[in-house]
């Protein structure tokens, strides 16, 4: 994904961050968008269920997109 | 009565629970934990009155970090002296879905709650308007609106929490056909009195710590043997409870597509977050914290600093003679005094760091600097204790706790000492004035200056090191991650500012202080206590050896101090140290000196001003032009040559030489084993790199 791209999550690779991951709101089938990295390229912030969260790219390469 | 307030980090909860409670609140600690406690009084209406705890902020009953285990733990233990008879759940309503989450499970168990809800100017801001009827009605609790920053709304919530409160009818978990068997049987061996509380004995067994640990395994491993998987039960759950709140939501809340006050988070986060401005505007931040800390602090510090000074010459004069008083007079006081003067640092660090929380920026910083950190073992949180490590060690340690993963938790906590603390800082100006000429480079550097901040930096670069090496020493399953939320930029309110920083002033005074007190104690009694016959004749030995000098009565009085600490059980100490510090280029002198510092690092200016019989020793220009006349028996110059001075700077600026600070890492650790372990390592690095240094220079 690039900045500012928005995706449709469609599952879960990594079990053991997935339950976290629900949690903060990423649900199957919940649009998630794509705001910008930090400077250094990692971590990303990204939007879902209508705020912002930081995550590392190890978490949100776990998260299976559809678009 | 007791009122908990629960919620998810940022939702407003510590801004509410000032609202609720005032200034009628003190800090504790939960018990086994040392998760702090905040609880208050709040008169409710004219007849009730009930105590409200604050918890810590959490998202869900699962725990991610320490703090969080205090909530699973006190809402599944009935039998809890803390267990609430009532819950505030506070809100977030522009970002209701994930508030609720939390929600849910709490009318799983049973407990009576009502739902605050919060920022709703804000939600109506961006084009959200909430039916409160209906989420009443569906939720089945009282919803009230508050706004915790002006106090919109505490009224009507004190009435309804005086008022009698059922529990929801309604039940969103409910077992399924491969659960419920042991589901049943969990409820019935313990006596619970919900599904769903029993459902969570099963599916975190090893935070129940208020069950003895046999328990514990026997629900663990009745877990295992009938094949129930945590981890697999806690999505379904999860993915479930949002099926309910989006079901919820989408009958409650009416949205139009108007962003806009997000926008203007964009815009800042554009600059924050930048490339090369983001790193500039973070350090210029940095170093307006570090002046401000030094400039600042320095007034209230001196003033601190003179007025016990005063009050120990008082009650000295004022005091029949006796060893009872003048603990009082040179132990207890000084020693009160020692720990009154880090007030203004602590303070001042606390005010900055509460506001860069309070406007969001904090989690920018984390999020600009993880990347970095992570290279050496830490993790973007480490930042803010490594920055509070400059002030003081102890506040900083503390801070650690919002670090989820234990390793990087555990490094931060061991390099966090190495940061250069204020306490190291009249140590280093009274050294650093004696032995760098005082002169500018390019007309403005101050050669003076720039070594202070070389020593800054090496505590710094010791500590990045430290963690890079210590990184392929710890090893734990749990994995590292930062699932973090990212607030909107918003003003500070600065109440919440004044409380954070009288929170963490008075954790300070007491629970480091205590150790501090205690420590001084000690010393000074080894400092003025000898073999009595010794002592005792000091005045008599003194006179002999001086036999023929004119002295004044208060050189004679310097000149009996210094014999007799050289004589007292501390004195003989740095004596039979001596051969031991021979290589660094100490002699017993400023052996003494480090084994009175051996607490706290600061105290080495007093012993070494009354050692060489200076008398007061507040004077640092009379210290510094007693320490320049010393001469080295041995070569005939100068007792403190470029060499010994370096070589005690590094020494300094590397060793642990304090107590406190391994105090409340053995707090922190829970255990010996990491405080001692820091320790040696911290006192053997200081050791060899203060022998490199005098060996190299000599």
């Amino acid at each position: 994904m690039v900045p500012g791209e928005t995706a449709v999550i469609s599952g879960f690779t990594d079990d053991q961050i997935s339950v976290k991951l629900l949690e903060m709101g990423f649900l199957p089938g919940t649009a998630v968008r794509f705001n910008f990295t930090a400077p250094l390229g990692d971590p990303v912030c990204v939007s879902v269920s209508g705020y912002d969260l930081s995550l590392r790219l190890e978490e949100a390469g776990s998260i299976s997109i559809l678009n | 009565m007791t009122i908990a307030l629960t919620g998810k980090p940022n939702s407003g909860k510590s801004s509410l629970f000032n609202q609720l409670t005032g200034l009628n609140q003190k800090i504790g600690n939960f018990p086994g934990v040392t998760v702090d406690k905040r609880t208050g009084f709040c008169q409710l209406d004219a007849h009730t009155a009930a105590e409200i705890i604050d918890l810590p902020g959490t998202y869900s009953l699962y725990p991610r970090t320490l703090d969080e285990k205090v909530v699973a733990e006190i809402f599944t233990d009935q039998k809890s002296k803390f267990y609430p008879d009532k819950v505030v759940l506070v809100a977030d309503a522009t970002n209701l879905k994930n508030c609720l989450l939390l929600l849910t499970q709490l009318i799983d168990l049973r407990l009576p709650a009502v739902l605050a809800l919060n920022m709703v100017d804000l939600a109506a801001k961006s084009g959200q308007s909430i039916d409160i009827k209906k989420l009443e009605s569906e939720l089945d609790i009282p919803v009230v609106m508050v706004n915790a920053r002006n106090g919109t709304g505490i009224d009507r919530l004190r009435a309804l929490l005086a008022a009698p409160l059922k529990t929801s009818a309604n039940l969103i978990y409910r077992p399924d056909d491969e659960t419920r068997p042991l589901v049943n049987a969990i409820k019935e061996k313990y006596h619970l009195s919900s599904d769903y509380e029993a459902y969570q004995f099963l599916q975190q067994p090893d935070n129940l710590m208020f069950l003895p640990q046999a328990e514990r395994d026997f629900i663990r491993e009745y877990a295992k043997q009938n094949n129930f998987y945590p981890h697999k039960y806690q999505g379904a759950e999860t993915v479930m409870r949002y099926g309910f709140i989006q079901d919820l939501l989408n009958k409650v809340v009416l949205r139009s597509s108007n962003e806009g006050w997000k926008r203007v988070s964009y815009g800042i986060d554009r600059v924050l977050t930048h490339k090369v401005w983001g790193y500039i505007i973070f350090l210029v931040i940095l170093f307006l914290i570090f002046q401000s800390i030094f400039a600042w602090a320095q007034i209230p510090m001196d003033y601190i600093d003179s007025s016990f000074a005063q009050l120990s010459h008082y009650l000295d004069r004022v005091f029949p003679p006796g060893p009872f008083f003048e603990l009082i007079a040179h132990g207890i006081v000084p020693g009160i005094g020692g720990i009154v003067i880090f007030i203004p640092q602590i303070a001042i660090l606390f005010a900055f760091i509460s506001v860069l929380e309070e406007t969001g920026y904090m989690s920018r910083v984390v999020f600009l600097m993880d990347k970095i950190m992570r290279k050496f073992g830490l993790n973007g949180k480490s930042v803010v204790p490594l920055m509070s490590g400059w002030a003081c060690a102890i506040p900083a340690i503390m801070a650690t706790r919002t670090i989820d993963n234990w390793k990087d938790r555990l490094i931060t906590i061991f390099v966090t000492p190495l940061m250069s603390c204020s306490a190291r800082l009249p140590v280093f100006t009274i050294l650093v004035a004696l032995i760098i000429p005082d002169y500018k480079i390019l007309g403005f550097f101050n050669y003076q200056g720039l070594v202070l901040m070389g020593l800054y930096l090496l505590g710094f670069l010791a500590a990045l090191f430290s963690a890079f090496v210590l990184k392929f020493f710890i090893h734990v399953k749990e994995r590292s991650y930062l699932i973090m939320e990212m607030p909107t930029y918003k003003m500070p309110k600065w109440s919440n500012v004044g409380y954070q920083i009288i929170e963490k002033t008075k954790a300070f005074v007491f629970q480091a202080g205590k150790i501090i007190l205690a420590i001084s104690i000690v010393l000074y009694a080894l400092s003025s206590y000898g073999p009595p016959a010794v002592m005792n004749a000091a005045k008599d030995t003194v006179q002999k050896a001086n036999a023929g000098r004119a002295l004044t009565e208060a050189e004679f009085q310097d000149k009996v101090a210094a014999y007799k600490l050289e004589q007292s059980y501390a004195g003989r100490l740095g004596k039979t140290l001596e051969p031991l510090i021979r290589p660094l280029g100490y002699d017993w002198k400023i052996g003494i000196a480090l084994v009175t510092s051996f607490a706290a690092r600061e105290v080495f200016v007093g012993t070494i001003a009354t050692i060489y019989s200076i008398g007061s020793a507040d004077d640092q220009p009379t210290i510094k032009a007693r320490l320049k006349s010393e001469i080295n028996p041995e070569t005939g110059g100068p007792r403190y040559t470029l060499a010994v001075g370096l070589s005690l700077l590094v020494f300094y600026t590397f060793a642990m030489q304090c107590m406190s600070t391994l105090a409340v890492v053995k707090r922190e650790t829970k255990g010996w084993k990491w405080p001692l372990i820091q320790l040696a390592y911290m006192t053997a690095l200081a050791y060899l790199s203060a022998f490199a240094v005098y060996q190299l220079l000599k």
